[in-house]
């Protein structure tokens, strides 16, 4: 099991660091970098442009050398936690993005829960009983949580949250705790906020949850071994949490996998949306502005996060299923 | 022959020999099998559509979305004005009703004339119907000129206006634009875009996840990586760093098929990926096997033999697929780094609701988001049926 662990940890490595490679060149894409823009901005004002201090930074952070020195500088700076500079904000992106980080992070796990709280009994219920009005039903809600597209939920979520409750829910806490260093007060201000986004973010995942649950769970009700447990006088209770609903776990957990970067993307557009002050607002920006480092170290960061939500679902999936752990290494 | 004495329910006599009796009808050896509703001499194909047809709500949709892009074609016809036409008398106009009756006789459809008023306190524009002016419809009528095509001149419209009159079944845009007719040409956008899209990645998931699950060894571990890498950036962002890229100097068409390019390109992992891991467990069996000790090649098996088995699961993902990739044209368009204005599509058409006051004084400017919606659940629905269906032996 450890070497399970290690060998899929290694693989890690490879996989990180194609992302960066990919994130680079995306970034690198756009014709042109931040200074040339910047200077060009200027001077359509009429401004004189502070040339030596461009000229520095551009030095700096190698813009007069070949992509592949600047590459290595950026990923080499990443192992050290030094994650660029931010040319809109002037200043270090470490410094620039505080707590967004970790409010993602904490955003995405509260979804997580979330979705798993609902997509479990309902994707078994529906499964149970197929084409009955509650499967209907059920799977109706779960298609239109998917259907209707997520700003669209938030828009008007604000807006009835506003009209009904009189609360602007446009953040994720109070005014008063923004740039606040976290404390208790701040936590509950938090917790007080988030749930309207978990809701909103969390419908997609869910009914792609639910739907597959269901898809799984009755695929093996339709093997012969149910209708061998059944025949022998099991309560259907008992067959169902013996035999499929242990099979369909392993899909439900190794779904983390696929479930996590929709959640993320619907939480980056929900959060530009409501401008929670979690990574999406500030990266469409940075994008916008071609601010590379700041966008790269976004991208870099909600890549990182999936690849280790991948991986703790893969770690749970083997302690699950004795058959992963062991013919892992056998098929290749 | 002698007689053989003949009880009278019709059998012989204990202990006399029975008689020989051969049928002078021509034999069917199928005909007992017919018993069971023909199950026996149907192709998989006609099976499928029998089961298909028992998803009640998949037949709904299969039907709905089959109108829905044939309307594609016929749109300009369809909308009863030209997406670009500005009334600018009739700014954010709210939706008008069409009524039958007036006064207590029956006029036919129609819609009662409206004036306009500026309320300067709440600096917003007051439209009260004026009861006196009845504008009937007109059906096959000549209205705003339009291309049929690109190709063919023409004015005839579906349904439009009184002479004089406005008919803004949906209401109007900041510009006076009619939001229905807006709808109808944005179909024509949105609609493809899935269907492009998904035929990429399709093609490149079942012969990637294909080759990758059937071989194996490094070609696998490649796509893996390389699945894994695709995967685990957030689609959404990943878009958006994209489309970001996409010149702001490219013409609407050029931006239409870049996205297109890179909702396929980053979506077919999804369908690699349920492809290899279903080989990967079909290869192990029996009939695999057999196959290939009979000396078929690897495309056959793949095609003929291991296709089949995991068909439900593909479709169930492919038709997943599509809206996801409708959902992140209007997301992209939507955050205004998708599609840009020239071209009219469901997402750029509900950036004109982007504002949380715009959804409280102009709530019509959100029904965009009703085709939306309906498209997303019909191609779901679909998939649910049709996944029932590719298994039909259940």
């Amino acid at each position: 099991m450890i070497l399970y662990i290690l060998r899929r940890i290694l693989t890690m490595i490879p996989t990180l660091f194609l992302i960066s490679v990919l994130v680079f060149v995306i970034i690198e894409l756009p014709p042109g970098d931040y200074f040339e823009s910047y200077v060009a901005e200027l001077k359509a004002l009429g401004e004189q442009a502070d040339l030596t201090e461009v000229e520095l930074l551009r030095e700096r952070y190698g813009f007069d050398q070949p992509q592949y020195v600047r590459y290595l500088r950026w990923a080499g700076g990443m192992l050290h936690g030094d994650f660029g500079y931010s040319f809109e904000y002037r200043l270090p992106v470490n410094e620039v993005v505080g707590d967004r980080l970790w409010l993602t992070v904490v955003l995405s796990t509260v979804t997580i829960l979330f979705t798993w709280l609902i997509a479990f009994p309902v994707g078994i219920y529906s499964a149970t009983h197929q084409y009955s009005w509650g499967d209907y039903g059920l799977t109706f809600l779960g298609l239109l949580g998917l259907a209707v597209p997520n700003f669209m939920l938030a828009l008007v979520m604000m807006f009835f949250a506003n009209l009904w409750f009189g609360i602007s829910i446009g953040n994720l806490m109070d005014a008063e705790f923004l740039n606040q260093p976290m404390s208790w007060q701040k936590a509950q201000s938090i917790l007080s906020h988030i749930w309207i986004p978990v809701i909103i973010i969390g419908t997609a995942g869910t009914a792609a949850m639910i739907r597959r649950l269901r898809a799984n769970l009755l695929d093996e009700l339709q093997k012969p071994y149910v209708i061998t447990a059944r025949a022998k006088g099991l309560a259907p209770g008992k067959v169902l949490r013996k035999y499929p609903l242990r099979m369909a776990l392993n899909f439900f957990i190794s779904d983390i996998g696929s479930i996590l970067p929709a959640l993320i993307s619907g939480a980056e557009v929900t959060a530009i949306v409501m401008s929670l002050e979690t990574t999406g607002p500030m990266l469409i920006r940075a994008l916008q502005s071609q601010d590379m480092y700041l966008a790269g170290s976004f991208l870099m960061f909600l890549a990182c996060l999936t690849v280790l939500g991948i991986l703790v679902s893969d770690i749970a999936l083997a302690l699950l299923d004795p058959r992963i752990r062991l013919g892992g290494g056998a098929a290749k | 022959m002698k007689q053989v004495p003949v009880r009278h329910d019709g059998l012989p006599a204990p202990g006399a020999p029975m008689p020989h009796f051969v049928s002078d009808h021509p034999f069917d050896p199928n005909s007992g099998e017919g018993a069971g509703g023909g199950m026996g001499e149907a192709s998989q194909l006609r099976l499928m559509w029998w089961q298909f047809r028992r998803h009640r709500i998949a037949v709904v949709s299969l039907v709905f979305l089959t109108v829905m892009y044939a309307m594609i074609l016929v749109a300009e016809f369809l909308a009863p004005y030209h997406q670009d036409t500005r009334n600018l008398d009739q700014i954010y106009a709210p939706p008008q009703q069409v009524h039958l009756f007036h006064d207590g006789t029956l006029v036919g459809p129609f819609v009662y004339g409206r004036t306009q008023t500026l309320n300067m306190d709440e600096m917003r524009r007051i439209y009260t119907e004026d009861r006196t002016r009845v504008q009937p419809l007109r059906f096959l009528c000549k209205g705003d000129p339009y291309r049929f095509w690109g190709m063919i001149d023409a004015d005839r419209h579906l349904v439009c206006p009184a002479e004089g009159g406005d008919l803004f079944l949906l209401g109007t845009d900041r510009l006076g634009r009619d939001v229905l007719s807006r709808i109808i040409y944005g179909a024509r956008i949105s609609l493809t875009i899935g269907i492009l899209g998904v035929a990429m990645s399709f093609a490149l998931g079942i012969v990637i996840g294909g080759l990758a699950g059937y071989h194996g060894g490094w070609f696998d571990a490649v796509t893996q990586r390389v699945i894994e890498v695709l995967q685990s950036i957030p689609s959404i962002p990943l878009w958006m760093a994209l489309a970001a890229v996409i010149p702001v100097s490219w013409s609407p068409i050029l931006v239409y098929l870049g996205i297109t390019v890179i909702l396929g390109l980053l979506e077919w992992t999804g369908l690699a990926r349920a492809v290899r891991s279903k080989l990967l467990s079909l290869r192990e069996e029996d009939y695999v096997l057999a196959a290939r000790l009979m000396g078929a090649g690897s495309a056959r098996i793949i095609g003929r033999h291991m296709v089949p088995g995991f068909m439900s699961h593909l479709i169930a993902s492919a038709t997943l697929t599509i809206p996801g990739m409708i959902l992140g044209e209007t997301a992209l368009s939507f955050l205004g780094i998708g599609l840009r204005a020239p071209i009219t599509s469901w997402g750029i058409l509900l950036t004109e609701a982007r504002s949380v006051n715009i959804i409280a004084l102009y709530p019509w400017l959100m029904l965009p988001v009703v085709p939306v919606i309906l498209v997303i659940l019909a191609f779901n629905f679909l998939g649910d049926g049709l996944r029932d269906a590719a298994d039909p032996y259940r």
